[in-house]
């Protein structure tokens, strides 16, 4: 086997272990740190696919902001446990309904795949060219997409004002 | 090197995990967890269609994606934290007010 398919197939697995992980831990502090591992597989997914641009921001700004964000509230909120006596006693995946609900999905999953992958004639090869360049990617996002680059900042004002008034304490004015 | 439909499959496993993860989990971080894997999992499809058909337009729209995922948190964490002070507990069956 190639050493690019095995780099796939070891960072798809640790994607995946890491992605059920994290649905399977009680507390959140494991699962925000199970997040990041599992961020840290993509990005070495994206470094195969020619996109190490995306593979650097997917490293700084998912598992270095918005996971250490997580983290941050996590810690704060200081409540590491669902909170019923239920969900001490039952593993939350274990439940008869989850049970149920999860074979069905893994069955519609299933289902499709197989139906995608024995339809398509082609394995699906990649062309030869990639895009790889971040001197590319920032001509298209300052000229063709330059528009919606600046609504992305104004997305981001508002989702700060938005935050900082949602969690602001009550009777300070 | 690795044919497009690996990718494919592999970010369908992954969307699979975050969906099962929102509708099973009973515990508010969780399930924004949970949306993050997806949007990363749509991430992973946008770039492999980018790769394949040979433009940046994949990586681009992942880096807007990325941004709206930082909006998602900082806001979903700022409302998690208003109901936590409200009433002690992370489980989103403690708010049915609205439901009808």
């Amino acid at each position: 086997m190639a050493p690019e398919t095995l780099t796939f197939y070891a960072f798809g697995a640790i994607a995946v272990a890491a992605s059920l992980l994290v649905i399977a831990q009680r507390n959140p502090i494991y699962s925000v740190l199970l997040l990041i591992a599992s961020f840290g597989a993509l990005s070495g997914l994206y470094v195969l696919l020619d996109a190490p641009f995306v593979a650097v921001i997917q490293i700084i700004v998912y598992a270095g902001a918005i996971m250490v964000l997580f983290l941050f509230v996590v810690m704060l909120l200081n409540a590491p446990h669902e909170d019923t006596d239920y969900d001490e006693r039952v593993h939350p995946l274990l439940r008869p309904g989850p049970m149920r609900l999860g074979a069905l999905l893994a069955l519609v999953l299933a289902a499709e795949l197989w139906w995608a992958l024995t339809r398509s004639g082609d394995s699906g090869r990649f062309p030869a060219g990639a895009v790889a360049s971040v001197r590319a990617i920032g001509q298209s996002l300052f000229t063709e997409y330059a528009f919606p680059f600046e609504v992305t900042s104004i997305l981001i004002l508002v989702a700060m004002v938005g935050a900082v008034l949602l969690a602001r304490r009550e009777g300070h004015g | 090197m690795v044919p497009l439909n690996y990718y494919l499959v592999l970010s369908a496993i992954l969307f699979a995990i975050g969906t099962a993860g929102v509708f099973v989990r009973r515990n508010l971080i969780t399930i924004l967890l949970s949306v993050e894997i997806m949007l990363n999992a749509v991430n992973l499809t946008f770039v492999a269609f980018g790769r394949a058909l040979g433009s940046a337009d994949g990586q681009i729209i992942v880096f807007f994606v990325m941004t709206v995922a930082a909006a998602e948190a900082a806001v979903g964490l700022a409302i998690v934290i208003g109901l936590f002070r409200h009433r002690e507990s992370l489980n989103p069956d403690s708010w049915t007010a609205l439901k009808w």
